[in-house]
């Protein structure tokens, strides 16, 4: 308990951290929003209104207070380019890209955590260099060009989808998972691989231990000692890397999203980066690394069920 | 003897690769079959022929001119990148792993939350502060490559303080820099080799990424990721626009990976 305390606290601490430096570099940006904001308009009368409507001319420290506070209200400010509050802005796109990652994760656990198994297993045959070079391979296609492929092949020739037309969710439930899979799938294929390689790297390595071979020497069948002894220590590296995964996932959806013109935070960040729409940027930034924080969290929390000998 | 025709494979396949793409960029320095910015009407989105070997995109210029100027920029790019981050990685991780204490603790808990923080991300945001362009993309990605090069060199730099001769030269009463320029960083040449390697690889990856969302090498100059990003418009009725430069990224990841590999099973 005392474990998941500290654990809580140091996530709290780093959120801080990142909100605070999030926040001031944007602050730091040459150029007040009040100006880009009126355009053309800005008279110096206008400017110093809005300024002051906007809340620009009070301290920095209590500009931050406030934002954070905000944040507690589920209230980020009010977006510059459109007249909106970032709050409606982003919520409904919150849900799609947590949809797209949550799927691309479940796939990528899914299907790497057997096939690494598998590929332990057969690792002395021939089906070993086949596995390896396919890995190395897909390692190597960055995954908005597998998105592409993917397009073209299930989109295009296939005609199993059709790229661009995304149902939101609150449409049709069903629709937008089905359209979400195949960019999930592009942003878990890499992840896959990899997972594959270290896993089956690991279980090989773990085998040559001493540990294992007494086990044999007890009489054990080579299946008993590979579940009950092997894989169990070869998962603690694994479940390290997953966690890093995670937060790959999370961010690469960014990438992804636009390769499947799914309206994610991705395009919103982009859109907003482009227009300089900073509130809207600190949100974003803001909700992708709590995800990533929150992840880590529970991996690491995940970590000491399955490994009782790991107290940091 | 399985596993050493595996790693030959792998060398020989690497050397190969990254060959083909070192030719591509000296070719893109030195002359393109056609100027990669003019565009025709005519040639719009006519495909592969023998004049025009990878066909021309929507504005009727030549792709491969434009992939060889493309490769070009990514590598300058990932190369600049990886210097970055290399050269400040290198100072950051032998004095922290040398001196340790304090600082050591610091540095790597800031490194440690760099690290947490994904690298599109960390990215992005400098690129909002700053604006896109060039030499941003090239300045966000050498940030963001910093910690993990100041981590892997810290953990040599700790191995190689306690070695014995390093012992042996203090006793002969060598000053700490002296320890370190001559004793320490020479020896960490094979570790720097295939984490700089890896670093390339994943810098060309995230040019490619970058500019694939349009936040790199700004148009009317090519730039591979901002041409698949171009070419996905027309994937309907001309794929093969998108596949070059596609492929072309491909090989060089794995041509860089491949070499890597092979490196790191050298020792």
């Amino acid at each position: 308990m005392k474990y998941v305390i500290r654990k809580l606290v140091t996530m709290i601490i780093t959120l801080m951290a990142v909100s605070a430096l999030v926040f001031i570099s944007f602050q730091l940006i040459p150029g007040n929003p009040a100006i880009s904001r009126l355009g053309t308009e800005a008279t110096p009368e206008k400017i110093a209104r809005l300024t002051h409507e906007l809340g620009l001319d009070r301290p920095l420290l209590t500009r931050y207070f406030e934002w954070i506070k905000g944040i507690f209200r589920w209230d980020f400010g009010m977006s510059y380019s459109y007249n909106q509050s970032v709050t409606s802005l982003i919520s409904d796109k919150l849900v799609i890209t947590l949809m797209l990652s949550f799927i691309a994760i479940l796939i990528t656990v899914l299907v790497s955590f057997p096939l690494g198994i598998y590929a332990a297993r057969k690792s002395d045959t021939k089906l070993d260099v086949v596995i390896n070079s396919l890995n190395q391979f897909i390692m190597a296609v960055p995954s908005f060009f597998s998105g592409i492929l993917i397009t073209l092949i299930f989109g295009v020739i296939l005609r199993i989808f059709t790229p661009g037309a995304f149902v939101s969710y609150k449409i049709n439930m069903f629709k937008c998972i089905s359209y979400l899979i195949f960019p999930a799938i592009a942003i878990a294929l890499p992840k896959i691989s990899m997972v594959v390689k270290l896993l089956k790297d690991t279980c090989l390595q773990e085998a040559k231990k001493d540990y294992v071979r007494t086990a044999y020497s007890r009489g054990n069948r080579t299946k008993a000692v590979f579940y009950k002894h092997v894989l169990k220590n070869a998962m603690v590296p694994v479940i390290t890397f997953l966690s890093m995964t995670f937060a790959d996932i999370i961010a690469g959806s960014i990438i992804v999203e636009q390769v499947f013109s799914v309206p994610g935070l991705g395009r919103l960040l982009l859109t907003s980066i482009s227009g300089r729409d900073y509130p809207v940027c600190e949100a974003i930034i803001l909700f992708l690394a709590f995800f990533v924080v929150f992840s880590n969290l529970l991996v690491d929390l995940f970590y000491r069920v399955l490994d009782p000998r790991i107290r940091v | 003897m399985e596993v050493n025709k595996n790693k030959r494979i792998k060398l020989i396949l690497g050397i190969t690769l990254t060959g083909i793409i070192f030719i591509m960029l000296l070719l893109g320095i030195i002359k393109t079959p056609y100027d990669p910015m003019e565009m025709s009407s005519e040639l719009k989105l006519t495909g592969a022929s023998f004049k025009h070997i990878m066909g021309c995109d929507q504005f009727g210029r030549d792709v491969f001119s434009r992939i060889l100027v493309g490769v070009k920029e990514t590598l300058i790019v990932a190369g600049a990148v990886v210097l970055i981050g290399s050269f400040f990685g290198t100072i950051l991780g032998t004095i922290t792993g040398y001196y340790g204490g304090i600082l050591d603790e610091i540095l790597m808990r800031i490194t440690d939350a760099v690290l947490a923080f994904p690298s599109i991300l960390l990215c992005l945001l400098i690129i909002s502060l700053l604006g896109g362009g060039r030499n941003t993309l090239i300045l966000a990605l050498g940030i963001a490559f910093i910690p993990s090069f100041a981590r892997i060199i810290r953990g040599e730099v700790l191995k190689i303080r306690s070695l014995d001769y390093i012992y042996s030269v203090k006793l002969f009463g060598a000053s700490d820099l002296r320890i370190i320029f001559i004793h320490i960083i020479p020896n960490l040449k094979k570790v720097l080799l295939s984490t700089v390697l890896i670093g390339f690889n994943n810098a060309v990856l995230a040019e490619a990424g970058m500019s694939y969302l349009g936040m790199g090498v700004q148009p009317p100059m090519p730039s591979l990721g901002r041409m698949l990003s171009e070419a996905q418009t027309y994937i309907f009725t001309n794929p093969s626009i998108a596949l070059f430069p596609g492929l072309i990224i491909v090989m060089m990841i794995l041509g860089f990976s491949l070499l890597a590999d092979a490196v790191s099973d050298l020792k």
